[in-house]
């Protein structure tokens, strides 16, 4: 196939960057998209150019380190695929493609199509564990869970912490991702103590780190290569409201002591 | 100079000798604890567990990896899931029998008790995972599940979907980000190593490369622990990731670290076969399908071109079953991945090349209907539909073996310590456990059981036991070493060559899975003695890397682990050429039995072979620990 690339390049943080375009002739429709690009990049190389800078490592959909705007999609066009994962197969003869990085506030660009996602470490140091320090635990099958429930805290377990969730969302929100690990740990036993400090702490992080708020356009949720559901995100918002109201108790209880 | 390799193992019966030595070993008062700092590199399973259980305890820790996130780590993919001695199925397994599985499975090139201990707290790991929340699949009972692994007849891997090593890493990652909130770790992300830093002869610090600014750093701290994962991409196409790496490694082992057993790599047999020319990595299938999943080829090469429906049950060779009946499809991965090969060398491969086999699953549709088969494996039948645009559900998969995991690695004793005294090797990283053959679900098991339950106890044995002077960052070590880092990345700027990095690291990946991967034989290695050097010394004459130091360059960073590989990839043939014997997943075609299978030699090679580095364009220097055999009988290993 031969197709042509129009690739946002953007030398370093805090640089104008611009929109270039690259003719790329004789794909094989067996590629993934990555491979497109590597291909592109060797010939970039022997011309002397600069390669085009995209975060990647496991090429298999699960590191969440691929994330590239790809005609305006997360991800590209299919459902349920990483960038990693999707093929040229995808696309047709002729094609035109435009590749962007995620765009969002929380992430800024770094180097062509490689943004900051530091944001979603610091969200899960607000809370996204359930402390159990190296040696505390007891026999494994000493605390039964429910198949529904495992499954449940699961699904959300599943995401990868990619940013498609972001860079989808017409606000820029980081709620899916934040509401997934709450809706993952708060589904289990092991997580309820913590449960209610987990979810204010997070939400407040993520506020703080400049994500929008969420406003359930549900686009997040088409976006996501795992599949994960705004039913997180209501869970999310049901916790945060019971913590925030429970705080005010808990503030009273102290001060009547 | 040869060195003096002191495994050493604690005195005493097998199943004790944990117990003791953790009494034995010296403790370092709590008060005292945040005294001492340590570097982590790596936040992998065994890194990240590591990390945040020494800061648990007290620890000052600086943890690195090259990746954005600590969460991103190579351990991610793991698929199939994590062994462990629990014994919840009442179907006979036991520490024993997990510990008899492994040395028994690694081809009796591993040391007993480092494999014991593995087994003994592999019990605890589970327990430890499913505290921090770790959803583990489940019975409906609430109870947790379990499934079968190839080389065992016990049902003792505990998974989470074909997810495990995901949710295992987020486990551990999630710790050490509760540690990094408490300010007991400080975390570099995309920082990479790029040098280790010795100090009166002991690894007092590391030298890395900010892989954002450019910027070459120094880190110094009283011991240094290596948790930076296996080497396969070596061999270019691997199932490891793109960023997989020697170069922490190799950078040790120049620094007097000795490498263990470089030969011994694991080609895993159920991998998707190779598409084209333009392939950049190749993908697991998870061993788990072959509780279900049926290999075989045509018994026929002239049926390899017809659609598999079009094959008869007799004219159909299931192979597996046929020559080890009692493990049948789950024969352990070197026995299966060289079954396939052979096929295939007889002409009866199918696919593109000819070189691939069928995984069916039909037989297992029929008795357990689609929706279970979908329950268990879904998103890997999704990911072979992506990837090959074939359904899995009514045409069978086709795979072929691929470079999985490299069971060599740095030297350790039972302490995991290197022969760099404070230089600790966790993880894949270390050559402890597995021997010449890794069984399937043991490499997460092992680099969990380094980082929260063994390195948390013998790395305060060794900060109680030496007196360490403090270092800072301008000693003159560290002033020599960012040198030396500083100068290496000029140098792969200023040759601007014509060919790229990526090129030379084909090349070289190609000599290697020819001449030193599933069958290797003396003329092949010692012709490929002869390619490796002749291609490095064109590499540092040819190649081009484009761009700045100063800032973001993956071709840079690409550069310098090439350049590393270049060199290692020699040291591995060389292991490959010295050991006469064929065991686990080293298969010199000059030593087989009658039927094809692997022939040991125990007389000459039951030792790990520990490479020492003698200077530039000196031959290393070969020192042996030699295994002994106390509490499992050396036999030849049959799973007929
Ligand atoms: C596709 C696949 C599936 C697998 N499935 C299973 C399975 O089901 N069961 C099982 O038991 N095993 C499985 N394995 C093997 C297992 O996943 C690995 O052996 C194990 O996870 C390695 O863990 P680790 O912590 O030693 O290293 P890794 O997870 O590889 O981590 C290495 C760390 O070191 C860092 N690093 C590396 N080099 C540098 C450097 N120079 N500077 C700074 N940082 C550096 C990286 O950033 C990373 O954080 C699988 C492997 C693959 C490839
Ligand atoms: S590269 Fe890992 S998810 Fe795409």
């Amino acid at each position: 196939m031969n197709l042509t690339l129009h690739v946002w390049r953007q030398p370093a943080p805090g640089q104008p960057g611009r929109i270039v375009d690259y003719p790329a002739p004789d794909i094989s429709p067996d590629m993934s998209f990555l491979e497109m690009l590597d291909v592109v990049n060797e010939r970039l190389i022997e011309r002397g150019e600069e390669p085009i800078a995209f975060d990647h490592d496991c090429r298999e959909g699960i590191c969440g380190s691929c994330g590239l705007m790809i005609n305006g999609a997360a991800h590209g066009p299919m459902k349920l695929t990483t960038a990693c994962q999707l093929h040229m197969r995808s696309f047709k003869d002729g094609d035109e493609i435009w590749i962007e990085p995620w765009r969002a506030k929380a992430f800024p660009v770094v180097k062509d199509l490689i943004v900051d996602r530091s944001a979603f470490d610091r969200i899960i140091q607000a809370g996204g564990y359930i402390s159990a320090p190296t040696g505390t635990a007891q026999d494994a099958n000493a605390l039964p869970i429910g198949k529904p429930e495992a499954d449940w805290a699961m699904d959300n377990a599943a995401c990868i912490g990619c940013g498609a969730c972001v860079a989808a969302c017409p606000n820029a929100s980081a709620s899916l991702f934040t509401a997934a690990k709450i809706t993952h740990l708060g589904a289990l036993p092991q997580g309820q103590p913590e449960r209610m400090r987990r979810a204010l702490a997070m939400v407040d992080r993520m506020d703080l780190e400049g994500f929008g708020g969420c406003t359930l356009f549900g686009e997040c949720q088409e976006a996501c290569p795992k599949g994960i559901s705004i039913d997180a995100i209501m869970q999310m918002n049901r916790d945060y409201v019971l913590a925030s109201a429970t705080k005010v108790e808990a503030k009273e209880w102290s001060g009547s002591a | 100079m040869a060195l003096k390799l002191d495994a050493k193992i604690p005195s005493g019966p097998l199943a004790e000798k944990w117990d003791k030595h953790r009494f034995e070993m010296k403790l370092v008062n709590p008060a005292n604890k945040r005294k001492y700092s340590i570097i982590v590199v790596g936040s992998g399973l065994a890194g990240a567990s590591a990390a945040a259980t020494l800061s648990e305890l007290g620890y000052n820790v600086s943890c690195f990896c090259y990746q954005d996130s600590p969460r991103r780590a190579h351990s991610i993919a793991a698929q199939g899931g994590i062994n462990a001695a629990k014994n919840y199925r009442n179907d006979g397994d036991s520490v024993q029998r997990l510990f008899y599985d492994t040395i028994k499975g690694g081809d009796f090139r591993a040391r007993e008790a480092n494999v014991y201990r593995l087994a003994q707290v592999s019990v605890n790991i589970i327990d430890q995972c499913v505290a921090q929340g770790v959803p583990f699949a489940r019975e409906y009972g609430g109870l947790l599940a379990n499934r079968s692994f190839g080389g065992a007849q016990v049902s003792r891997t505990f998974y989470a979907r074909g997810q495990t090593g995901q949710q295992l890493l987020i486990g551990a990652y999630q710790a050490l980000e509760k540690e990094i909130a408490r300010g007991g770790v400080r975390m570099y992300e995309r920082h990479e190593m790029l040098e280790l830093v010795l100090v009166d002869g002991k690894a007092r610090g590391i030298i890395v490369r900010d892989m954002v600014t450019g910027e070459i750093e120094s880190h110094a701290a009283d011991a240094v622990i290596l948790a930076t994962g296996g080497y396969g991409n070596v061999f270019y196409l691997s199932t490891n990731a793109k960023g997989c790496n020697v170069t922490a490694a190799y950078r040790a082992y120049k620094k007097g670290a000795a490498f263990g057993n470089p030969c011994f790599t694991q080609i895993h047999p159920t991998c998707i076969p190779v598409a084209g020319d333009h392939q950049s990595k190749l993908t697991l299938m998870s061993e788990s399908l072959r509780n279900d999943g049926r290999v075989w080829v045509p018994k026929k090469a002239e049926d390899c071109g017809k659609e598999p429906s079009q094959i008869a049950e007799a004219d159909r060779d299931y192979y597996l079953e046929r020559k080890y009946p009692s493990f049948g499809n789950l024969s352990p991965r070197d026995i299966a991945s060289r079954a396939a090969k052979e096929a295939c060398d007889d002409g009866r491969g199918v696919g593109p090349g000819g070189r691939g086999v069928y995984l069916d699953f039909a037989d297992a549709i029929k008795r357990l209907g689609r929706q279970a088969i979908e329950e268990r494996y879904g998103n890997l039948f999704e990911m072979y539909q992506r990837i090959t645009d074939e359904d899995p559900y009514t045409r069978p998969m086709r795979i072929y073996p691929a470079v999985h995991y490299t069971m060599g690695g740095l030297w350790v004793d039972y302490n995991l310590m290197s022969t760099i005294p404070g230089l600790h090797v966790l993880g894949e990283a270390n050559f402890s456990d597995h021997g010449a053959n890794r069984l399937g679900a043991s490499a997460l098991m092992q680099g969990l059981a380094d980082g929260y339950f063994v390195i948390p106890y013998t790395i305060g044995d060794y900060l109680a036991s030496n007196k360490l002077e403090k270092v800072t960052v301008d000693h003159p070590e560290f002033t020599a070493a960012k040198e030396a880092v500083e100068q290496r990345t000029r140098r792969f700027l200023s040759i601007n060559g014509t060919r790229t990095v990526d090129s030379f690291h084909r090349e070289l990946g190609k000599i290697m899975w020819e001449k030193c991967g599933m069958a290797r034989d003396e003329a092949g290695l010692k012709q490929a003695l002869v390619e490796i050097p002749r291609l490095r010394e064109e590499f540092w004459r040819n190649v081009r890397v484009l761009g700045t130091g100063e800032g973001l360059n993956q071709s840079l960073e690409k550069a310098g682990r090439v350049a590393d590989f270049l060199e290692f990839g020699e040291l591995m043939c060389l292991d490959a050429l010295h050991r006469e014997e064929s065991c686990g997943g080293h298969f010199r075609s000059e030593h087989q039995t009658e039927d094809g299978e692997a022939k040991r030699n125990d007389e000459r090679f039951a030792y790990v072979a520990a490479w020492e580095y003698a200077g530039e364009g000196k031959a290393p220097i070969l020192n042996k620990e030699p295994l002994a055999f106390e509490n499992v009988h050396l036999s030849t290993r049959s799973y007929k």
